[in-house]
């Protein structure tokens, strides 16, 4: 062992212990009340974290909701900045899920087909 | 990706409440509702409140649970992981005000910390190598090997002002400096982990949350003096830090941040653990080595220091659990940000354990000179039920207690010192006013009595005979001038005994008798127990008008001595009989048993010459 190459295995590690230590650039928010699982939230959860995981993108943190109100427009997710920005997505299935993780979290991109309100508080 | 982390404590305090239930049972619960892609259950160490054992903390919201138990766990994922909303029945809340407390920021005794050593505990799974690389673990060994000179990081050690966290407060550099300099070869470092205060948990708690941290301080420091073999002197009833330890030690061999060549320096370093039979004695370091070595642990008069002929003759450095701990942030970080942090004279954060009469009991790290009030009132959340503060006894069965009137005292090892007492290994057992402190201080004393190894006669004899004379006053058989037998022989034990043991043994009677003097004379003079503990001095009567008749005490007692009155539905206690264990006091639901002390009556004390 050198220590490159000890911090090329923290680097890999990091992302194991990454999720407890707070301050995130983005959170995502997935409704998941009674309409917004029967509407498939759970799969495009499955997708996103899949798409977050293929990419290795460490700068989000993942959590669940109850009901937002709007019933017919689930699955919903919200995605909140750090910098106080939300973003909030409507009928999103896994595929727009994946493309919210290239466009949204890679490039800092609203995807604007499938956002339906964007606030900035 | 997952996206929750459930963190459930897997140190002593939470699995002896059952915490590996618990995670067992998320397990199977995760898996039942097909969660276990989203989310992990992570086993760590020790998060610092054993008191609402088991313990888990869900990140990334870091809601903080208590008292998760198996049957807990279904409804716990049904809401938390399911519904995404806490789960309010396991939600702690706060001893002063009564709030639910959501997440563990919230939480005075999480925030008030200040964590260095232990801010990995907790945080981390400790069997996981990969876990500790990630918060920088080895790093520190990393940089000293490839970057640093011995002699360069016991200069570093020396800035930062680091003194020895076992109790004594040398200054480490200093001690390194001196093991550096020693003529002989080879040379051992070693961890003290025979940790034997009653109250004092906290390396035990730093070996099950974070074992690595203490094994790169050791190779940092081994470097640094010259050596190539550590050993780590553990005590056997240790048996989870044990077990974590010789995981950690495997893995760091695995990933050869020890062992050979380390980091293609040239250096070497093994270490091994060497568990010990749980003697209180062996915490001294003259007579660990001799235990190390494989012989009877018994002290040896100093010098020679260890430093100077140690483990085999050969020069050997001893440090505490939490010093070797405390070197790689001092690394990382730099002994210039260390030694901003503590007083003028100690620098750094202490582990303390809080327990006794306190509402927050666990383990809390703080930097010294937090006042006494600070950690009793804010961090530990004060004294239970209502009751009121009487002292606080630090430093274990060495130390000594300190009363209300200091409670503004900022903790340092002078300090303390001053007040008759010591820092020893950072135990805090808070004493409310139902204790009694001539029974306290024979506790310790009958302790210590216990604990000596025998060799010198001081110890062997002085600490029985001062226990005699506690059991008797406790009795209510001691006479006027057992304080000034007391107060001679914690003097001659003191001054006269071999090692640490017996020199400390006398603080908490010389404690007692200087701020609760009161007490002794009123158990030696009116035979009474102002706290009413001594069960010789005590009195069992039934309240007639508050008896509702429900036969619970009578069926309480073990000596069948409390009976119906006559023929009516109401109890009495045969004084003649009564052996005062109180069991009757315990279980009366309605205050009708009343527990007195009354002590000598009037009649009495006109005879014996009008004393009070």
């Amino acid at each position: 062992m050198n220590l490159e190459e000890l911090k090329k295995l923290k680097e890999k590690a990091q992302r194991q212990v990454s999720l407890r230590e707070g301050n995130k650039k983005y959170r995502i928010v997935f409704s998941m009340g009674t309409s917004g699982i029967a509407a498939g939230a759970r799969e495009v959860m499955t997708a996103m974290l899949d798409e977050i995981d293929k990419r290795g993108i460490d700068d989000v943190e993942v959590a669940v909701t109850g009901e937002i109100g709007l019933v017919d427009a689930e699955p919903m997710i919200r995605i909140e900045q750090a910098s106080g920005e939300k973003v909030t997505y409507a009928k999103v299935n896994a595929d727009g899920a994946r493309k919210i993780v290239t466009e949204h979290l890679e490039k800092g991109k609203v995807v604007t087909g499938l956002a339906v309100g964007k606030v900035k508080e | 990706m997952k996206r929750t982390h459930i963190l459930v404590c897997t140190g002593t305090g939470c699995t002896s409440s059952g915490s590996f239930q618990t995670r067992d049972a998320l397990v199977a619960e995760l898996k039942k509702q097909k969660l276990t892609d989203e989310i992990d259950v992570v086993e760590t160490g020790c998060m610092g409140r054993c008191d609402l054992g088991p313990v888990a903390l869900v990140h990334p919201e870091g809601t903080f649970y208590k008292n998760v138990l198996a049957a807990d766990v279904p409804k716990l994922v049904e809401e938390h992981f399911l519904k995404g909303r806490p789960y309010e029945k396991l939600l702690p809340a706060d001893p002063t005000t009564q709030h639910v407390i959501q997440t563990q920021a919230d939480f005075t005794f999480f925030n008030r910390q200040l964590r260095i050593v232990r801010d990995n505990c907790g945080v981390i799974d400790p069997e996981k190598i990969e876990e500790y690389i990630a918060r920088d673990g080895y790093l520190a060994l990393g940089k000293v090997l490839g970057e640093m000179k011995p002699e360069q990081v016991i200069e570093e050690i020396k800035a930062s002002g680091l003194r020895g966290r076992g109790g004594a407060g040398f200054p480490t550099g200093r001690k390194w400096e001196l093991m550096r300099q020693a003529p002989l070869n080879p040379k051992y470092v070693v961890c003290n982990a025979d940790e034997g205060d009653p109250g004092a948990f906290m390396n035990r708690s730093v070996l099950e949350g974070d074992p690595h941290s203490v094994i790169e301080g050791m190779a940092i420091g081994a470097y640094a003096m010259g050596a190539n073999r550590g050993f780590i002197y553990i005590r056997a009833e240790y048996g989870l830090a044990v077990k974590r330890l010789h995981i950690a030690i495997e893995q760091a061999y695995q990933y050869g941040v020890i062992g050979k060549n380390l980091f293609g320096s040239g250096f070497d370093f093994d270490l091994e653990v060497r568990i010990g039979a749980g003697a209180f004695v062996c915490g001294e370091e003259t007579a660990l080595m001799r235990s190390v070595e494989g012989r009877r642990g018994q002290p040896q008069p100093r010098p020679p220091f260890p430093a100077q002929r140690g483990l085999w003759g050969k020069p050997t450095n001893i440090n505490n659990v939490e010093t070797w701990a405390t070197i790689r942030p001092l690394i990382l970080k730099g002994a210039k940000w260390f030694s901003s942090i503590g007083t003028e004279k100690t620098k750094g954060t202490k582990v303390f354990c809080l327990a006794g009469k306190i509402n927050n009991t666990g383990v809390a790290e703080l930097p010294f000179g937090t006042t006494l009030r600070e950690m009793i009132f804010e961090v530990g959340g004060g004294v239970p039920n209502g009751k009121k503060f009487k002292a606080v006894q630090t430093g274990g069965p060495s130390g000594g207690v300190i009363p209300e009137q200091f409670l503004d005292t900022p903790v340092e090892y002078e300090t303390l010192q001053k007040l008759g007492s010591i820092m020893g290994s950072g135990g805090m057992v808070v004493v409310d006013e139902d204790s009694c402190m001539v029974d306290f201080a024979r506790f310790f004393m009958e302790f210590c009595c216990d604990e000596s190894c025998g060799k010198c006669p001081p110890c062997r004899v002085g600490t029985r005979q001062m226990l005699n004379i506690l059991n008797r006053i406790c009795a209510g058989t001691g006479e006027l001038d057992d304080i000034q037998k007391l107060e001679d022989l914690a003097a001659m034990v003191k001054d006269t005994s071999l090692c640490g043991l017996g020199q400390t043994a006398p603080n908490p009677v010389l404690t007692t008798l200087k701020y609760f003097r009161h007490e002794y004379e009123a158990h030696i003079v009116g035979k009474t127990c102002p706290a009413r503990v001594c069960r010789d001095l005590l009195h069992f009567e039934i309240d007639d008008p508050l008896c509702k008749g429900c036969s619970l005490c009578a069926r309480a007692c073990p000596v069948q001595t409390i009976t119906r009155v006559g023929t009516q539905k109401k109890f009495q206690i045969h004084e003649e009989k009564c052996i005062h264990c109180g069991a009757c006091f315990e279980v009366c639901r309605f205050d009708a048993v009343q527990k007195t002390s009354p002590g000598r009556r009037a009649a009495e004390l006109e005879l014996a010459g009008g004393t009070h």
